[in-house]
């Protein structure tokens, strides 16, 4: 019984580690090559902003998707109320 | 510790819970009424006499417009209405997290999945408008048959994101600063709470270009069309 909240936590320790480390790779590498492309391009900052900003929100949203899983098991974990039960 | 509004319970009657994101989005609504109202109630053609609140409100429409057409290449007027009232609730739900006591309506998942769902059947609605059923079917079997399953599991998946990925922001914004100020309660908190406006404003412009980039992906084929036409016109 008291291993369901062991193992939740160190999952949600893991997942958000794991799932913070490609995105955050990703954005970096994104950031990186708009900026490059902006210094070469001054004019286009905008159009290249706004594809900067929506494609990071693509990329960032894995990450988002393991924070709200280690969010649910740590406060809403669907296995406890089965174990008290 | 709360980890969306939807648990925090005002008034109940039977079956009927008034929680906290209905209350909360109900404000926000009625902000919005209400501002545009004293906008609208001495409306001037010119710059000479013109209201400070017409003023901004002109100013945002043009951004809107502007940003819709440079997105679609089409005439924004159709997408206007939607795409404005999506970024303008979502902007000012996020933005009145400055206010004490005030637990944002997006930190919660229904109203996000519900914002989402709008998306979801408006882009149908806005391509079979554009371009008739028999265009915008054919859209799912592009390029080949075999692609129509992961056409529709696309739609689907990118509806889930959209929900979550607002949802999440939002909810980890509110989170972070409830556990510094648990945790530090001096000072700190208000650098995160700055940083959660920010995202805020950033997520609700994600939201609407998104949901603007979805509506002209189904949009946009006969458009093309259109513009071939006109070169080989030329």
């Amino acid at each position: 019984m008291e291993a369901i909240g062991q193992i939740s936590i160190l999952t949600a320790g893991i997942t958000i580690a794991l799932g913070s480390i490609g995105p955050a790779i990703g954005e970096g590498l994104a950031l990186a090559r708009a900026l490059a492309a902006i210094a070469q391009q001054p004019d286009e900052a905008n159009t290249i902003t706004r594809t900067l900003f929506v494609g990071m929100a693509m990329v960032e949203s894995t990450a988002i998707y393991c924070f709200v899983i280690s969010i649910i098991l740590i406060f809403a974990n669907p296995f406890w109320n089965h174990v008290i039960q | 510790m709360n980890i969306s509004p939807d648990s925090i319970i005002y008034w109940e009657w039977g079956p009927i819970k008034l929680n906290a994101t209905i209350v909360y989005t109900w404000v926000v609504m009625a902000l919005l009424v209400f501002i545009v109202w004293l906008a609208t109630r001495k409306l001037s053609i010119g710059t000479s006499n013109m209201t400070r609140w017409q003023n901004l409100l002109e100013a945002i429409i043009s951004i809107i417009r502007k940003q819709i057409r440079e997105i679609t290449n089409q005439d924004p007027e159709a997408y206007l209405s939607f795409i404005g009232t999506l970024f303008l609730f979502i902007s000012l739900a996020n933005l009145l997290a400055l206010v004490p006591g005030y637990q944002p309506p997006t930190g919660s998942l229904y109203t996000t999945a519900a914002l989402a769902l709008c998306v979801f059947f408006s882009v149908p609605y806005f391509g079979i408008k554009k371009q008739g059923v028999k265009n915008y079917l054919r859209h799912y079997i592009k390029p080949v048959v075999f692609m129509l399953p992961f056409n529709i599991i696309g739609e689907l998946s990118r509806t889930l994101a959209l929900s979550v990925r607002l949802f999440g922001n939002i909810m980890s914004g509110s989170m972070i600063v409830a556990i510094l100020v648990s945790i530090a309660p001096l000072l700190v908190p208000i650098i995160m709470q700055l940083l959660g406006l920010l995202i805020g404003q950033i997520q609700a412009y994600i939201f609407a270009v998104l949901a603007t980039v979805y509506i002209a992906s189904a949009t946009r084929a006969s458009h093309e069309k259109a513009d071939k036409n006109n070169h080989k016109e030329e």
